[in-house]
């Protein structure tokens, strides 16, 4: 297993590619389907992938409890490393970490990416902006997650130990983390303000975890950024169409002038 | 062998109503206030019935279903606690890492105790994976919660001498002074339900009672056996007090009646399992390496196979016959002769136990047949096994 240490905390994780500095924190699943979306990005940046404390066969130090202690230790991350003017990508509840940082500092952030991203509550008590998971039918969270769920949703059966281990641990964990309040921070909209660095926002057309609509108001609510959808693509565009997205992140990164 | 009659309170009314799930999402108009209120009231009629024929009462909660509509264990017991003299009450009990609030718990169960003079057994259960989601408790930190209520709740019960200050991980209270204080000295017996040899040696470890439910024939001398072992090494005093096994129960005065009679509460095996499979294992309730085959054997099916015939064959309960279930030691069903043989063979079979909790009503057994059920039980059987396990 390759390895990111942060102070004291050791997680699973890869360092690919040469060139600027790209740091992605991955959603709550499906975590192996990146690969080709990290490889493509690793023709251009050196990209800095942590597996999340408590997810895969990362530690998760007894007080990391919180959406929070994710942020301060990719903060953390950012000033260990040096990864200076880097860019940010998050994907669904790694892009709620990349919100919870950009709130605290964007001294290292240089651009932002959100992919379908959750964390804020935008909708009123009785409305449900993100979609659960965990009282919905299995197969319609498939539909909802995958533009092409037979494709991407791999056969469990044919996995080893470790591997189904590691999946179980991501999906604990992501509970851990985001159970209640459900996959969001309720206070963190009214600093979404603070979110300084020049963002993109792109989401799955077809995303029936968190809908368009509300990538769209997320958009709307960060004061620098432009929003666009992937097509044929759902919850995780950058696994369904991986050289769409990673161009889209090209094409974002070289138009923005540092400022 | 001291016995406890047991009732979830079903509200079988709405079965026929109900197909994939018998829980969590099912629409409560489905439920008529007024049928409700005659079937708690039978209910609690079988149960003041226990006083007058020595059997002690047990209750238990669930929530968001049709098989179960006691929703809170505390609710009859409070009625019991006054309406009966001589038996005691165990609430088995208090869903304590769902719960919000350890110190109403506290002081529930120590106004129960004083109310019922010192009757009241207090049961803390970590609760079936779909509480989790009526609850909307985090299911990866349950246990964790779990265990800081327990501790909560116990020093609050046995604290007597003003506040004092608790900062834990989930719990916060800065001013913890419980009123009144429990009548039984230093808190009332404790008792967790257990499915596996390891929670048994959790609750060896304190002394606490357990009750192994559905557990059967072929899982149950294991948890037993944990208990004894962790017990003895930790240098608890062991007694078969601290063993409790549930088993579904109807005499007869033939073996056609007593089976007629086990075959209607044995509809609470057959349909209290039916729940949504997305609810069956949130993730962190198991273990990830539990988890991860759950997920290998494609998802839902972490709670099949847990009820097996004597010779290790799955059974499936929706399915399951009186002779399987008797077969499965989940049953004891006939004469009052059978029950003893049964009961007899499998107290032998797992070295011993001291609490038999009878679920003396399930499903649709009419008050009738309950009430010839508990009486005949108790004039024919209950003399004839005072002693085992004393």
């Amino acid at each position: 297993m390759q390895r990111i240490d942060v102070g004291k905390v050791t997680l699973e994780g890869s360092v690919t590619g040469e060139g600027p500095p790209l740091l992605f924190l991955h959603g709550g699943d499906y975590f192996q389907q990146n690969r080709a979306f990290l490889d493509k990005l690793s023709e251009r940046w050196r990209v800095v992938t942590p597996r999340h404390p408590g997810f895969g066969a990362s530690d998760r130090p007894e007080g990391f409890r919180s959406i929070h202690d994710l942020a301060y230790l990719y903060l953390d991350l950012l000033e260990q490393q040096r990864l200076d003017d880097a860019v940010l990508v998050g994907s669904s509840f790694g892009g709620w970490i990349a919100l919870e940082m950009c709130v605290r500092s964007i001294e290292r952030v240089g651009r932002l990416v959100l992919i379908d991203s959750l964390g804020v509550k935008f909708g009123t008590r009785e409305e449900r902006d993100i979609a659960d998971i965990y009282a919905l039918p299995a197969d319609e969270v498939l539909r909802r997650t995958f533009s092409d769920p037979q494709r991407w949703v791999p056969d469990y059966g044919q996995l080893g130990d470790a591997e189904v281990t590691a999946i179980a641990r991501d999906r604990e964990a992501t509970a851990l983390y985001g159970w209640r309040p459900y996959m969001h921070n309720p206070g963190l909209r009214q600093w979404l303000h603070r979110v300084r660095a020049p963002a993109l926002v792109l989401w799955g057309e077809n995303d029936g975890i968190v809908r368009p609509d509300y990538g769209e108001r997320l958009c709307r609510a960060l004061p620098d950024a432009r929003f666009a959808t992937i097509r044929r693509a759902g919850h995780y565009p950058q696994i369904e169409r991986p050289e769409e997205v990673a161009d889209a992140i090209e094409g974002f990164a070289r138009a923005e002038v540092k400022r | 062998m001291k016995v406890w009659h047991f009732s979830e309170m079903a509200y079988h009314p709405a079965w026929p109503e109900l197909r994939d799930s018998y829980r969590v999402v099912i629409p409560s108009r489905l439920f008529d206030p007024k049928v409700g209120a005659d079937l708690y009231h039978r209910y609690l009629d079988e149960w003041a019935l226990c006083d007058e024929l020595g059997i002690n009462i047990m209750t238990n909660e669930h929530h968001a279903t049709a098989t179960c509509a006691d929703s809170v264990c505390t609710i009859p017991m409070a009625i019991l606690a006054r309406e009966t003299k001589k038996v005691r009450l165990l609430a088995l009990g208090m869903p304590i890492g769902n719960r919000n609030d350890p110190i109403r718990v506290a002081e529930e169960y120590s106004m129960l105790d004083v109310i019922s003079r010192g009757r009241i057994e207090m049961g803390f259960v970590k609760g079936v994976p779909f509480e989790i989601s009526p609850a909307n408790t985090n299911p990866a930190d349950l246990v964790e919660r779990f265990w800081e209520a327990h501790d909560l709740i116990l020093k609050a019960m046995t604290s007597h001498d003003g506040p004092f200050n608790w900062e834990g991980t989930h719990f916060h209270y800065r001013s913890v002074n419980v009123w009144p204080r429990p009548w039984q000295q230093p808190y009332p017996p404790v008792w967790m339900p257990v499915g596996s040899p390891g929670s048994a040696m959790e609750a060896a470890e304190r002394g606490m009672t357990i009750g192994v439910l559905n557990t059967g024939w072929v899982r149950t001398p294991a948890i037993f056996e944990a208990y004894r072992k962790k017990a003895a090494e930790v240098g608890r005093p062991m007694t078969p007090q601290r063993l409790a096994y549930m088993a579904l129960i109807g005499v007869g005065n033939t073996r056609e009646e007593g089976e007629r009679r086990a075959d209607q509460i044995l509809d609470y095996s057959r349909t209290s399992g039916i729940v949504a499979p997305q609810f069956m294992n949130p993730p962190g309730y198991a273990s990830a390496a539990q988890s991860g085959q759950a997920l290998r054997m494609s998802g839902g099916g972490f709670r099949a196979g847990r009820i097996q015939s004597r010779d290790g064959r799955p059974i499936d309960p929706r399915r399951m016959t009186v002779a399987e279930a008797i077969d499965a030691g989940l049953c004891f069903a006939g004469t009052p002769d059978d029950i003893f043989g049964q009961l007899r063979a499998f107290y032998d079979h797992v070295g011993g136990f001291g609490h038999l909790l009878m679920m003396g009503q399930g499903g649709l057994l009419s008050h009738e047949d309950t009430v010839a059920n508990l009486t005949l039980f108790s004039e024919e059987v209950l003399p004839r096994i005072g002693d085992l396990g004393a």
